[in-house]
């Protein structure tokens, strides 16, 4: 049995190794419990935007929290690169919300303006874009697109980048990385919690629950309740072409290595993570309409994963009430949310309290004012 | 070097990076390069470095080239025919060239 | 059936994937037995691999390659002269849990539903990383021999590097074809034959295969070529294209000038459909590779998947056809149809000529320097993965191959891990002190092969029902 930490993360996708991040930077001794080779995991799936627009729009707190997260990504990328030596490729180039129909570009006009007063003083910083305005923006756009949403705040890094540089960090500060999860239990234990794998007990005096849909059966024991439902995505890549695309798009994005990732589809197919012809097809139709140069680039690889869902879509980041010390996170936007979460959420469990204003993002708020 | 030990029939032509290569029917892209003494097929996307021909059965990827226009086809798959535009590719294909 | 309609998948009894001798005997059969048979290949042609070009070939040719390889034409024709839809020039892309097939043929996509899947996908030679692998001018031995068989075509100035039969025999048919390789640097380590010998009374039972292995050997010899044994240390040096390699034999350093390298280290099963059907696979140590867990009569972990031939495991493709038999006769079995043949003969036929194996396991087994090459060592071609940059990201924590691939991009390119899978696996393995079946091996997605994104867009695939 390992030596008792301050604080055992259960998770090390983009959640649970954010979390650990921050709470090593504080100073904490951190373990974080992950599982093996083969395991759901969201992170490795993750189409890599840091996205502020759209976000929110049923929970102006979420909106908010999105957009103070992309505004620590700057300096949360920097101090990953530092801590690790990789760069997370996070370029903050603005990203566009294409709408391939007059109907859809008033939805997203509709939005803006529900949305332009979220931030105050701040500002909103989305604009609709008429077709002109997006072609001096951005090449091979095809003749289906109308134009679209411009985000300022908007951006993109690389998943697995960002995933190996908290790994990175988390080694570099002294954090415990152990691979041999799933957690199978976790319990209250004297003044602190004791996690179980197969093969290992793990204490520590805090315990964060980050395990993706793994949440919501340990969260039970204790006495959190995470009420969350998968949603699968899937994703196309093609092989690296030369840039020619410098901001994402909420579809199609280019990678650093010149790759050109292609996604934003929702299925309701339980914990399934596969790939399947009818949506590669869908996605890739997609695709040519809104950026014909694509046509005769192969694609190399597809891939499905699971969306973390709360029931309005927004994070639950929730104190159990009945074990103090006892935290969940969970959320779909683990990219996004990277920033805010090792440079603002982490403090707050290091100093083992979450914010009162952090109340409206616990599952109490599915339930009336029931406690 | 590269020898033929045996022509099967009447030789067809194409080119590559605009030089003539003669093949023989049956051939493929890279069958008839490698016979011809061209080993370089194209430099690497990641770091430059040159490369040509692997395994010769679909498996690496690595003989990709242009074929009348399409980049990253493997040379090892497709059959030799008549005029065909076969070219040498560095790096990256460039997708804003290739519509403009 | 003769054509795909791209509007609504055709339906067949039994679909094969791949035409070498496993493929071709096992559409014969299934189809002899009165079920309908696609058998979809990527070739240009019947054959797969190992009978490259069988229908085309000449006398002078078949001199050359040898009565092993001109076997494979009774087989061709059986297929011909049978019921089965061949379908050339044809790659399956995606297989969905409703035996769905997802196909590329002539630039564009259709289906076919088959209540059986054989795949029968063969071997792909295993990787052989070393300093300078990716020069141009450096390929593997089995790529010489495609060249000769499919196009009369040699490298005169060859340098074979690597060890096992494929490689003997390659450079006997240089010699037969009047080139012989320049040399031969064999990397089997010393004290293999005495690690072999114990598999030497069964393998007796097998002794066509020693007979033509030795007489292959004894004809390289009298040809003159100079034979380096137990080479170690083994680098390929040029600047664009590979202009010599350099080893260590005998305790003394050689380089051998020449811009045509051509490396062998035996061959493996190709996983790609298995794995992605998430059939269970087994490490097998005497062959050190994968296989995809089969019971008795080829039927996978999945439901209506079945294999034969190498990728089950590496029989040859004598036996590769036995099998190919076998499977087809367990599935006309199963769907309620006579047998065209008797299985006890063909089950004692595929024991005899599987004998020999063990000792050639033994024998040629990969040097430990293939298993875990050196750090600078390229290990994944497409993104220029290197063995070091493995172990460093296993000792970030990454518990295997696919944590690896997201960290590193190995994997990623468009070989999507057919030519690194093994290595990548075998270094992790080694870095962790964890067995293979612990370390696992990539997870493969669909495309099986890369395709144009104007292809899947104009596809209409049906809705499948996932199980």
């Amino acid at each position: 049995m390992s030596a008792s930490v301050d604080t055992i993360v259960v998770g090390g996708g983009l959640v649970g190794s954010a979390v650990a991040w921050g709470l090593a930077r504080a100073g904490e001794t951190v373990t974080v419990i992950d599982e093996g080779d083969i395991a759901l995991r969201a992170s490795r799936g993750n189409f890599g935007l840091v996205w502020v627009q759209t976000k929110g729009k049923n929970l102006f707190d979420y909106a908010r929290w999105s957009r103070r997260s992309a505004d620590l990504w700057p300096e949360f990328a920097e101090l990953l690169e530092e801590h690790s030596g990789v760069n997370p490729d996070y370029h903050k180039a603005g990203g566009v919300h294409l709408c391939l129909s007059e109907e859809e570009l008033d939805q997203a006009r509709a939005l803006n303006n529900r949305m332009h007063n979220v931030n105050g003083a701040l500002g909103y910083g989305a604009e609709i874009l008429d077709r002109k305005q997006l072609d001096e923006m951005i090449p091979g756009l095809g003749p289906d697109v109308v134009g679209g949403s411009y985000g300022q705040h908007d951006g993109h890094t690389s998943p697995l980048r960002l995933l190996r540089g908290l790994h990175g960090g988390l080694k570099s500060m002294g954090a415990t990385y152990a691979s041999d999860g799933p957690v199978l239990s976790v319990a209250k234990d004297g003044e602190g919690y004791v996690a179980k794998t197969a093969s290992s007990t793990y204490r520590g005096a805090k315990i964060v629950l980050a395990a993706g849909h793994g949440n919501k059966a340990l969260g039970q024991s204790l006495g959190l309740d995470i009420p969350i439902h998968p949603e699968k995505g899937q994703i196309l890549v093609t092989e690296r072409v030369d840039p020619f695309l410098n901001m994402p798009t909420h579809v199609i994005r280019q990678t650093d290595e010149g790759t050109v990732m292609m996604g934003d589809s929702h299925e309701h197919t339980g914990y399934s993570d596969r790939s399947t012809a009818p949506v590669i097809s869908d996605l890739a139709r997609n695709a040519v309409r809104c950026f014909p140069i694509l046509s005769k680039l192969k694609i190399v690889r597809s891939w499905g994963a699971v969306r973390i869902l709360s029931p309005d879509g927004a994070p639950i980041y929730q104190e159990s009430e009945t074990c103090k010390g006892a935290f969940s996170v969970n959320c779909h936007s683990g990219v996004t949310l990277a920033g805010a979460h090792a440079m603002a959420l982490a403090p707050m469990i290091a100093a083992g309290k979450l914010d009162p204003d952090f109340e409206i993002f616990s599952a109490r708020r599915f339930h009336g004012q029931t406690h | 070097m590269a020898k033929r030990i045996e022509n099967t029939g009447e030789p067809v032509q194409f080119t590559f990076d605009g030089q003539t290569v003669m093949a023989q029917p049956g051939d493929t892209v890279a069958a008839a390069l490698t016979a011809a003494g061209i080993d370089i097929l194209r430099s690497s996307v990641v770091s430059g470095s040159p490369r040509g021909v692997f395994c010769m059965m679909g498996t690496c990827f690595d003989c990709l080239v242009e074929v009348d226009g399409v980049p990253n086809r493997q040379a090892c798959q497709i059959p030799v025919t008549e005029g065909l535009t076969v070219c040498s590719q560095q790096g990256a294909p460039d997708v804003l060239e290739a519509s403009a | 059936m003769t054509q795909l309609s791209p509007m609504q998948p055709t339906k067949v009894d039994v679909a094969v994937i791949g035409a070498g001798p496993a493929g071709m005997a096992a559409a014969v059969t299934a189809s002899k037995a009165g079920l309908s048979v696609a058998l979809l290949d990527e070739g240009q042609s019947l054959g797969g691999q190992i009978y490259r070009n069988i229908e085309h070939g000449t006398p002078f040719r078949d001199g050359i390659l040898g009565p092993d390889y001109v076997a494979g034409r009774s087989l061709a024709e059986s297929l011909r002269a049978s019921d089965v839809t061949y379908l050339p020039r044809t790659s399956v892309w995606n297989i969905s849990t409703d035996n769905m097939l997802d196909l590329s043929r002539d630039g564009s996509s259709s289906q076919l539903i088959a209540d059986k899947i054989i795949v029968a996908t063969g071997a792909v030679e295993r990787p052989s990383p070393m300093p300078g692998w990716t020069l141009a001018g450096v390929t593997t031995v089995g790529a010489l021999q495609i060249l000769l068989k499919a196009s009369g075509v040699v490298q005169e100035d060859a340098v074979l590097v690597g060890s096992g039969p494929l490689m003997w025999l390659v450079a006997a048919q240089m010699i037969s074809a009047g080139t012989p390789p320049k040399a031969i640097v064999e990397t089997t380590p010393k004290g293999r034959m005495a690690q072999a010998m114990p598999h030497i009374l069964k393998a007796l039972k097998g002794h066509r295969y020693l007979t033509k292995g030795l007489s292959m050997m004894r004809q390289v010899r009298g040809a003159g070529v100079p034979i380096y044994n137990a080479a170690t240390d083994i680098r390929i040096n040029g600047h664009e294209i590979a202009e010599s390699v350099t080893f260590v034999s005998k305790g003394k350093e050689h380089t051998i000038r020449s811009s045509h390298i051509a490396l062998h280290q035996g061959v493996v099963p190709n996983q790609q459909v298995t794995r992605l059907l998430r059939c269970d696979h087994k490490w097998d140590a005497s062959q050190h590779c994968f296989r995809p867990v089969l019971d008795g009569q080829g039927k996978t972990s999945v439901p209506d998947v079945y294999v034969a031939g190498d990728g089950a495991g590496i029989g040859g493709a004598k036996s590769a056809a036995l099998m190919g038999r076998l499977v087809a006769l367990a599935i006309a079995q199963e769907k309620g149809k006579a047998a065209p043949e008797r299985v006890y003969r063909l089950q004692a036929a595929l024991a005899s000529d599987g004998a020999v194996r063990p000792f050639l396991e033994a024998m040629y087994a990969p040097a430990p320097q293939f298993v875990k090459p050196a750090k600078e060592t390229i290990v994944c071609r497409c993104e220029e993965v290197t063995a070091g940059a493995i172990e460093d990201a296993v000792d970030l924590g990454a518990p295997g191959p696919n944590q690896v691939k997201s960290f590193l991009r190995s994997g990623m390119g468009p070989c999507q891990g057919r030519v690194c899978g093994l290595v990548v696996s075998s270094i992790i393995a080694e870095r962790r002190k964890a067995s293979m079946d612990e370390t696992g091996y990539y997870r493969i997605r669909p495309p099986l092969k890369p395709i144009p994104l104007s292809e899947l867009a104009n596809f209409q695939p049906l809705e499948v029902a996932q199980k």
